[in-house]
């Protein structure tokens, strides 16, 4: 059986066997990446293009001001985020992160509810200086301030 | 003035490794030559100016120097002891001039202690450490001088991020590092074998104890910024998919595979070009790791400064190395001799398997923490998260414990199913036993039920090669082997129980007010304010009893630290042997016109602590093995010092 194989054979088997494995994960992760990537929306685009209900995403934009409101448990509150074009109403239950404030920047993830609230699972305000969500980042000046200064 | 000590230390022991990389190659025309003879002691003497100047660091950290820019951005006066010796080496610079440390140690190391290999294998395996050392040494000293002075200097320190105020930067931080850098070892054997055409048992022998170092660290670093995010993050989480977690996870599973594969060259003189390749393609993992988390392509708590200068160096360092490497293996793998034959159904054929597995997780996991760049490329958005890789990742994790169950089990070269038919269907059945068990009593998720089944079956699988054997006789590198194999079992059903079980209550209580967690009652006695010697905090206090037994206080804070302005919340752990009750304190939740209330959220997770336990049997697991490898080294070493120094007198 195995002994008949000659040397060159057992390590061509071997190779081929793990190549085809190492493909098959490849194929498997690019699927996976397509179907199970969760995209990021700005407010406009949300309105304007909505996920599915239940699809998870990334919402970012900034809190607009005057928005924010705790309802009577507690421990769920709800603002809108809005970027000077469209608005999305949010729904978040929890501690909310230290730096969350209105007028400033937040990244929600979470998916769309079928009465067109976006439920957040967890925001990701900044941090400091050093540490903030990637979106927001990119975000930051110009059109932070356009943002805030239109929702003024 | 020693701030410029340090300096001129680190410009002598760059020269030292041109001298030391230069002398190793010209050294593979004439072992015997002149500068060849300067090789080894210009690697010691570089590991000791390279470690010279990181205590310079050090001492200036200590000593709160602001004249130093690095210590007057990262530093304050008022911080604790240990924080500031920490803050050396929780900064861009600092932890440069620390993974350039413990590279130059570990290639003066090799120079002092290593005598097995030829002597121009070794000379190029030191001139590769030279050369990977040169890059480094290039990049703090063009763009990351540690020493840079200010002027004027400031009156007061910046501070250290108070995420970082932590007693566990202390530890987590160099034991990453300690395993990334080790994994240099690795490489630079791996060429320096194939240079001089040198793959072979001897060379896996040497350089297994190195890998399984680096390994060990890079287990325990792991599981020490697991458990230091989910306390300190406030989050609840041990592991978030998060790309800087993920750049420690890739040199882990590669180093993983090559500590199996290199067993196999070692014991059984197979698997060498793999070995070889495995080798270059860790430290990779560790300096691709390195190059995403530094350069600001991701922003996290670990980009300390975003900097694309440095990103591009670190980037060509990395083109240049990992290209360097695969050059030269494509170049020589040809001539890398076939090594020994083997049936599937081995030893050999097992850990085959386990190579195959950690491999493609490695490639999902790189895919994984990739993708959001290439994507962006085309100005599209996404995050990548457990929805991604859970599933994907268990498709090739949960076979590959399935082997693991049983391949230590399995004898060299050649075994028959009959042989271990009996282990085979105790281990099967125990795992079927639990998984329909758990699936008909608790009804819980798929993977998190196949994590318990094959964490059961795994627990037993890991004990079996102790059966029938005599456990004073068993080396104590098999020990090893079945405690790090438990304890990837005991970590494994911690992940499991807690992603199934966790039971989670967020409430508004007034003090007074009793909330029901899991078996938990939690009463919220007092709300108060303290401070600290940088802080100052709300802290709650809470009387929590287990399944209606006394109540154990415990006091969750909200800290608002004032260098820098920020605020963390600092969780209250509460640990059970079957678990852990965690809670967080959030603000003053608005008045509803009743007395105040406070945000609480508490969470019960079931046998979370065995994540953390499972990790340090892990690592315990490597030691044991590291133990065993090195005494059995020595007492060869001496046995052959013994018979040399008879065969003097006999010659006498």
């Amino acid at each position: 059986m195995t002994g008949a194989f000659k040397a060159k054979h057992q390590r061509l088997l071997l190779l081929s066997l793990a190549l085809i494995a190492l493909i098959g994960a490849a194929l498997l992760a690019a699927w996976a990446l397509r179907s199970q990537a969760s995209y990021f929306f700005v407010p406009s685009e949300m309105a304007a293009n909505p996920p599915g209900v239940g699809e998870p995403v990334r919402l970012g934009g900034m809190v607009e001001a005057g928005s924010l409101k705790t309802l009577p448990d507690g421990v769920t509150i709800e603002f809108v985020v809005g970027d000077g074009e469209g608005r999305v109403p949010v729904i978040f239950t929890g501690i909310l992160p230290d730096l969350f404030v209105e007028g400033s920047g937040v990244v929600a993830d979470g998916s769309l509810r079928a009465d067109g609230k976006f439920a957040a699972a967890e925001l990701l305000a900044k941090h400091d200086e050093n540490y903030m969500p990637r979106e927001l980042a990119d975000m930051d000046m110009a059109q932070k301030q356009q943002v805030v200064a239109e929702t003024e | 003035m020693i701030a410029e000590l340090g300096l001129a230390a680190l410009w002598l022991a760059t020269a030292l490794a041109g001298l030391q990389m230069l002398g190793g190659f010209l050294g593979q025309r004439e072992a015997g030559s002149e500068l060849a003879m300067l090789v080894r002691p210009a690697a010691v003497l570089q590991a000791l100016l390279c470690a010279f100047s990181f205590g310079v660091l050090l001492v200036l950290f200590i000593q709160t120097d602001l004249s130093v820019a690095l210590v007057a951005s990262n530093s304050h006066s008022a911080k604790p002891f240990i924080f500031k010796l920490a803050g050396a080496w929780g900064n861009h610079e600092g932890s440069m001039l620390l993974w350039v440390t413990v590279m130059a140690l570990a290639g003066g190391l090799i120079a002092l202690l290593e005598r097995r290999l030829p002597e121009k294998t070794i000379l190029a395996t030191l001139a590769a450490q030279a050369f990977l050392c040169l890059g480094f040494y290039g990049f703090i000293l063009e763009s990351s001088n540690p020493f840079e002075r200010l002027v004027p200097a400031p009156a007061e320190g910046v501070g250290l991020n108070p995420l970082l105020q932590d007693i566990g930067l202390a530890f987590h931080p160099p034991m990453l590092y300690f395993g990334y850098v080790g994994l240099s070892v690795a490489f630079s054997f791996a060429v320096g074998a194939l240079v001089t055409r040198q793959v072979n048992p001897e060379f896996a022998r040497v350089m297994r104890p190195w890998v399984l170092a680096a390994w060990i660290f890079l287990t325990l670093g792991i599981t020490a910024g697991s458990y230091w995010a989910y306390y300190e993050l406030g989050w609840g989480g041990w592991w978030f998919w998060d790309p800087t977690e993920n750049a420690s996870l890739m040199p882990w599973l590669a180093a993983t595979a090559l500590l199996h594969s290199v067993s196999v060259l070692a014991s059984r003189d197979a698997l060498r070009t793999w070995t070889v390749l495995l080798g270059v393609v860790a430290f990779s993992m560790s300096m691709l790791g390195t190059f995403l988390v530094r350069s600001g392509i991701l922003t996290s708590v670990h980009a300390f400064a975003v900097d694309p200068e440095r990103g591009s160096i670190i980037l060509f360092l990395l083109a240049l190395y990992i290209g360097g490497a695969l050059v030269l293996f494509a170049l020589r793998a040809g001539t890398v001799a076939e090594g020994e034959r083997f049936s599937a159904l081995s030893r050999e054929g097992a850990l085959v398997f386990n190579n195959v597995a950690l491999s493609a997780l490695l490639g999902i996991v790189l895919l994984g923490t990739l993708y959001p760049l290439l994507t962006e490329a085309f100005d599209v958005k996404v995050s990548v998260g457990p929805p991604y890789f859970n599933p994907v990742g268990a498709v090739f994790f949960m076979p590959m414990l399935a082997v693991l169950a049983v391949g230590p089990m399995l004898r060299w070269r050649r075994d028959s199913l009959s042989r271990i038919k009996w282990p085979v269907i105790v281990v099967t059945a125990a795992g079927l036993l639990v998984l329909l068990g758990v699936w008909a009593f608790a009804g819980i998720a798929l993977l998190p039920l196949l994590g318990m089944a094959m964490a059961v079956a795994v627990a037993i699988g890991s004990v079996m090669p102790l059966l029938g054997r005599s456990l004073r006789r068993l080396p104590l590198a098999t020990w090893g082997m079945v405690v790090a194999h438990l304890g990837v079992a005991v970590s494994l059903f911690g992940m499991a129980a807690d992603t199934a079980f966790t039971t989670e209550k967020l409430v508004a209580a007034r003090v007074g007010d009793t909330t029901q967690v899991g078996p938990w009652q939690i009463t919220l006695d007092a709300v108060y304010p303290v401070a600290g010697p940088n802080w100052i905090a709300l802290e709650a206090n809470l009387g929590a009893s287990y399944q209606g037994g006394a109540a154990r206080e415990i006091a969750p804070q909200a800290r608002s630290f004032w260098a820098p302005p920020q605020q963390t919340s600092e969780s209250a752990l509460l640990t059970r042997w079957n678990g852990q009750l965690y809670a967080v304190i959030g603000g003053e939740a608005p008045d509803d016109g009743g007395a105040d209330r406070w945000q609480l959220r508490l969470w019960w997770k079931p046998f979370v602590n065995w994540i953390w336990y499972g990790g340090a049997l892990i690592g315990l697991g490597g030691l044991l093995a590291l133990i065993g490898r090195v005494a059995n080294d020595l007492k060869r070493r001496s046995v052959r010092a013994r018979t040399a120094v008879r065969r003097g007198e006999a010659a006498a």
